[in-house]
């Protein structure tokens, strides 16, 4: 039969030579190569002091944008709904009354905007797909939690704060 | 004063004794476990337990207060008396040989009370030492027995072999040390490894019998059930070996055995072949300070020894595979034991011809 790689080793099933028999050489050899590991660099990384770098395109946890303004670029499209693999994204959308304008910037609004994070496979698909730059994942690890609730991310987690909010504060 | 024929004074020394040397030895098995991580993590190229405390030096107590709150399940079917004496046998043996181990020279206080720093000087310590180590597989025995499940008992069976097989082979390793030293008693034993140089050869056992101490030492790897010879708790075959249905303290208690076991065995290894609390220069050094200070540099020699025998117990478990069952047999049967009688012969002879010329 045609080997399917080059890389197969014939066992060796000779009895052992008495220099094999009494394991010592084996076992110095051994210890040496576990000893010279101890002077090695360690490959733990003490995650919440100490934080590995990201790749610039890393993605990460949503967030909601606004504009310039402070008002959410969100328009309720539907667009990230029905580009997301994982059917992770649900919303509703709502008519801007007037005197709103101060908050929405176009006529619509997402009135509920939600992430399942546990079905959020992180693709970004939605980031590409939206068309009002509202919606881009973020360097933010997703944080862990106790119940599947809590990983129902609402409008409210999403928003990234007001600025001018921010700014009297 | 007398008490029952005790003088009180003497009771009142020994107990203080027995409780440091008890919670001495605890308390170096509770930091084995953190010491065991480490070295573990090290030689893997982690850096192991680091959140509990400064470099995580509570972890030892963090992982005993887990193993105190866990639910504690005893199985329907086991056999209940003997479930719960597994592990107290376990721990009772392992704190038990401590007893004959000279922890340092005597202390003469300047009243001319001797104070000796040995629990108990039997004339028939290493006996002693070889009773009590036997009986530490009833522990594994009765454990695996009594908790009714196949694998225990696989575990448990797997478990007293090994140790028969592999105490043969350490005595027949010790003879041969104990025609050299002509006694039973560990503080005899000591005695004659005095200092570190006679001026002929070094006095510590380990260069009169390096091959006698090579298989007291592997012997003491099976009998201490560490890897490579840890088939009793084989976790690719056996789930857990002879613990598995053990919860809780139990488990604590099999687990804090293995690691007191550990610092007994070092502590034996380092009287037997590694001189003791003897170190180079001691006589210039007794010569220059105060007797107490003395006794304790004595008790750190013991101490450093101990730590560094830990230290290699370690080091090899986390080197080298566990040994085939087949294998583990055929070295103790065909390899230690037929050595040990070899290296008995050889210091018979030895002796034989010192003696005459």
């Amino acid at each position: 039969m045609e080997k399917l790689t080059n890389r197969s080793v014939q066992i060796n099933r000779d009895p052992m030579t008495l220099g094999e028999k009494i394991y010592i050489p084996a076992i110095a050899k051994g210890l040496s190569i576990t000893l010279s590991h101890i002077f090695k660099k360690k490959a733990t990384t003490s995650y919440p002091e100490e934080k590995r770098p990201f790749s610039p395109v890393y993605r990460g946890l949503h967030i909601l944008n606004r504009d310039e303004d402070g008002r959410e670029r969100c328009t309720a499209c539907g667009l990230c709904a029905l580009a997301c693999p994982a059917e992770a994204i649900t919303m509703e959308a709502a008519e801007r009354k007037p005197g709103e304008e101060h908050l929405y910037r176009e006529e619509k609004y997402a009135a509920k905007y939600e992430i399942n994070m546990l079905r959020c496979i992180f693709c970004g698909y939605c980031e590409e797909a939206c068309p009002k730059d509202a919606v881009y994942l973020t360097e933010t690890l997703m944080p862990s939690n106790y119940t599947r609730e809590s990983f129902i991310y609402k409008k409210e987690d999403l928003l990234i704060p007001e600025h001018k909010k921010q700014d009297h504060k | 004063m007398l008490l029952l024929g005790i003088d009180i004074a003497f009771l009142i020394e020994k107990v203080i004794l027995i409780s440091v040397i008890l919670m001495g030895s605890l308390g170096i098995a509770m930091y084995s476990t953190w010491a065991e991580r480490k070295v573990a993590a090290v030689m893997q190229d982690r850096i192991g337990p680091a959140r509990a405390g400064w470099f995580g030096l509570l972890q030892p107590l963090a992982d005993g207060i887990k193993l105190f709150m866990k639910e504690e399940i005893i199985p329907d079917r086991s056999t209940r008396f003997l479930f719960i004496m597994g592990p107290c046998l376990a721990m009772l043996t392992a704190c038990m040989t401590s007893a004959v181990v000279p922890w340092g020279p005597d202390y003469v206080t300047a009243s001319g009370h001797v104070i000796s720093l040995q629990v108990a000087d039997i004339n028939i310590g290493i006996l002693f030492v070889f009773g009590v180590v036997s009986l530490g597989v009833y522990g594994v025995m009765l454990g695996g027995w009594a908790s009714n499940n196949k694998f225990s008992l696989l575990s448990s069976i797997r478990a007293a072999s090994q140790a028969i097989s592999y105490e043969l082979a350490m005595g027949i390793s010790l003879i041969a040390l104990l025609m050299m030293t002509g006694s039973l008693s560990l503080r005899e034993i000591v005695a004659q490894q005095h200092g570190f140089w006679d001026g002929h050869w070094f006095t510590w056992y380990f260069f009169k019998q390096p091959l006698g101490f090579l298989i007291f030492l592997v012997c003491a790897f099976a009998e201490l059930n560490r890897a490579p010879f840890d088939l009793p708790e084989c976790d690719s075959e056996l789930n857990m070996g002879y613990h598995q249905e053990y919860s809780s303290m139990k488990l604590g208690f099999y687990l804090f055995s293995e690691y007191i076991n550990m610092f007994i065995s070092s502590a034996i290894i380092a009287t037997l072949f590694w001189g003791g609390y003897n170190f180079p220069f001691m006589d210039k050094v007794a010569a220059g300070v105060h007797p107490l200070l003395f006794t304790l540099i004595c008790v750190m020699a013991l101490m450093t020894k101990i730590v560094c025998l830990i230290l290699f117990f370690m080091f090899v478990r986390w080197t080298l595979p566990r040994f085939r069952y087949d294998q583990l047999m055929n070295l103790g049967w065909k390899g230690l034991i037929p050595l040990a009688l070899i290296n008995m012969l050889i210091t018979a002879i030895a002796i034989l011809w010192i003696f005459k010329s």
